[in-house]
């Protein structure tokens, strides 16, 4: 109890940043169950999304600006995919690795472009922002929201997924690319659905994620987005529940550790879970075993 | 046993002491032209130092682009002749940068850079070359410890592990309780760098050396098998562990050189700077030359560094002609016409420039026989 009650404030931080993270690392282990391709500029579209924030606020009132930052993050996922992924889809898994690289760099360098590298403040979104105090510790409400919204989220997603027809199809694909594609899935337009959710959810996350640390720089969406995706490697790769639980206990065990002072490896403590977790168990908590055919 | 296969077998004939000779001169005939052009490139860049202002871009160019050559080079052994796909380069270049920093600082400057930290606690210097080998050891030997479990992986398993055991060297680095040996997150900094535009190129000319000895070695085989594929050349025999540990091991050796040698042209070090998108630098320099091409990826490092530190500073300028103010030109523009450019090459000339063709003397050598045969030729008629 003493251990909760002095580390409420960063278990709670914890809590939040983990639901964060979980919306972003949807994203991710959606792209990679169906096209086996670690999306590198997934974390980068997250970052837009903040800046589309910041840029359309300055203009417009609230009921404008947020459906329309989640309408361009849409929009750049569907273009990202379209442009740099799909030529490449019969070219080698490094090509596409690659181009998803090269995709981040370019996104990183526009942000850079468009703000000539300074730190945008971020817009105060009403009610999410205020401070309320749960316990002894004081946050903003955005902290309990992100849970409640990430669950509710994710619930949505697990049903879209096993009872529509689209996700049948992304099943089939996860499944096996090429007879999916030989029963008459439309894989292209299956594939842009996936990269249009995670977009969406990458969005939503950025609203809440940003709420919370108030400044938007080109590299926000790097590390942020490095995490999300060992989160999903965590949870095992292809899992929406294990990606979700994975960014939870990254978020919550990092915040931890910045609350025992050792903010310097709060970034490493969570690559260091990635590589015990890909010695010990590489499918990750949830991962379904894949055997190799030769 | 024919009389042939005795000779081979040690015994001095005089046949064979003659085909030796004839061996060895042939080897100077047919490389003469690669010598001279060697010899020749230290020479003119030797005059241009004597001629143009130290300050001038050129040098810039030329030292980066050496000290990048190498590092690419040593990423592509690994991504391009081995298959592995690693994003580890920026963290051995942060360790083979420290090993260098830490062990050349002056003894009398150490209460300045180490202000914090009492002076630190390395109470010694090692000459500079030392310190260079030290450097490539030093990321060795964390590599072959981090290959020992991540080398088990597959493709991108391999590369997000890497990549993270990158940042946490970085943080590693960082790391207050450990700032008596390498200054915590401030910079080091007095320890001997180069003045000469020579130095980097002699230093990268023979690590590349090395490492395209080592391609053609048998080694060097037995990696682009395992590249070409895994299960069949562990079925020709291959050891994949041994050979991929070897791979990893020795392509950080030579990404720890470079770091060094950053270390040294870029006079300061700081963990901070070595983060994963200086990884994806040296990786897109390596795409563009073309997986598999030593000469390419010396090529295209000079060509990107040429680029972004000099060619396209124009674009990072607003510029008027007269009243008009240029459209779109503004600071960071040159960066986002860089990554469209890189952008076009990754999607469209997937080779690369050079794709895993290299440049050899000899195909210049034919390239202007063609050319100056057909021109005798036209002449004769």
């Amino acid at each position: 109890m003493e251990f909760i009650n002095t580390n409420l404030p960063y278990i709670l931080a914890g809590i939040s940043v983990g639901g964060q993270y979980a919306l972003i690392s949807i994203g991710y282990t959606m792209v990679y169950g169906i096209l086996r391709l670690i999306n590198f500029a997934h974390g980068d579209i997250f970052m837009v999304a903040g800046f589309a924030m910041v840029y359309l606020s300055a203009t417009s009132p609230l009921y404008i600006s947020i459906p329309f930052t989640i309408i361009i993050t849409v929009l750049l996922g569907f273009v990202v995919e379209r442009v740099a992924y799909k030529p490449l889809r019969s070219a080698p898994r490094m090509s596409i690795m690659i181009s998803a690289i090269g995709v981040s760099y370019f996104l990183q360098n526009c942000a850079w472009y468009v703000t000539s590298g300074l730190a945008k403040q971020y817009p105060k979104i009403p009610w999410i922002g205020d401070s309320i105090s749960i316990g002894s510790a004081t946050t903003k409400i955005v902290t309990v929201i992100t849970p409640i919204l990430t669950f509710i989220l994710v619930i949505a997603l697990v049903l879209l997924i096993k009872y529509t027809k689209i996700g049948m199809a992304m099943r089939a694909m996860a499944k096996d690319f090429e007879t999916s594609q030989l029963m008459g899935v439309k894989i292209n337009s299956v594939i842009s659905f996936t990269f249009i959710i995670g977009s969406f959810l990458a969005a939503i996350g950025s609203l809440l994620y940003f709420t919370n640390y108030t400044t938007v720089t080109p590299i926000a969406g790097a590390m942020p987005g490095l995490k999300a995706f060992v989160a999903a490697v965590f949870g095992g790769i292809g899992s929406i529940p294990g990606a979700v639980i994975g960014a939870f206990i990254i978020g919550i065990c990092e915040n931890i550790i910045k609350g025992l002072g050792w903010t310097t490896f709060s970034d490493a403590f969570t690559f260091a879970l990635l590589i015990i977790i890909l010695v010990a168990k590489p499918t990750g908590l949830f991962g379904e075993k894949s055997t190799d055919k030769v | 046993m024919s009389e042939k296969n005795r000779s081979l077998n040690g015994v001095i004939t005089p046949q064979r002491k003659n085909e030796f000779f004839k061996s060895v001169l042939g080897f100077i005939r047919k490389n003469w032209v690669g010598f001279a052009l060697i010899a020749a490139m230290f020479a003119v860049i030797f005059i241009l130092e004597q001629i143009l202002p130290s300050s001038s871009m050129l040098f810039v160019v030329l030292k980066k682009g050496a000290i990048y050559a190498l590092v690419a080079v040593s990423m592509n052994l690994l991504n391009g002749f081995t298959g592995l796909f690693s994003l580890g380069q920026a963290g051995f270049m942060l360790i083979g940068s420290y090993t260098y920093a830490i062990f050349t600082i002056p003894l009398e400057a150490r209460d300045a850079v180490y202000q914090y930290f009492n002076g630190g606690i390395i109470k010694f210097t090692v000459p500079v070359p030392v310190a260079l080998i030290m450097a490539g050891l030093a990321a060795a030997i964390f590599a072959y410890l981090i290959g020992l479990p991540v080398l088990r992986l597959k493709s991108d398993y391999l590369a997000i592990a890497t990549l993270g055991f990158a940042e946490i060297i970085r943080a590693v680095f960082q790391w207050d309780k450990l700032g008596p040996v390498t200054n915590g997150s401030n910079l080091l900094k007095r320890f001997p760098s180069f003045s000469s535009t020579l130095y980097p190129f002699f230093v990268s000319g023979i690590c590349i050396t090395i490492i395209v000895l080592l391609i053609n070695s048998s080694y060097g085989r037995a990696f682009k098998a395992i590249r070409d594929d895994e299960i069949a050349a562990e079925a020709m025999g291959i050891n994949l562990a041994k050979h991929k540990q070897l791979s990893f091991t020795i392509s950080s050796f030579f990404a720890g050189v470079g770091g060094a040698l950053l270390a040294m042209y870029q006079t300061t070090v700081q963990a901070a700077a070595f983060k994963s998108s200086m990884t994806y630098e040296i990786l897109l320099i390596v795409v563009i030359g073309g997986i598999g091409s030593v000469t390419g990826s010396i090529l295209s490092s000079f060509l990107f560094i040429a680029s972004s530190e000099w060619w396209l500073r124009f674009l990072d300028d607003e510029t008027y002609i007269g009243s008009f103010r240029v459209p779109l030109l503004a600071s960071g523009f040159r960066k986002v016409v860089f990554s469209i450019v890189i952008m076009i090459v990754v999607l469209f000339y997937r080779q690369g420039i050079m794709g895993t063709k290299e440049i050899s003397v000899d195909a210049i050598l034919r390239f202007f026989r063609k050319l100056f045969g057909k021109e005798s030729r036209e002449e004769a008629a």
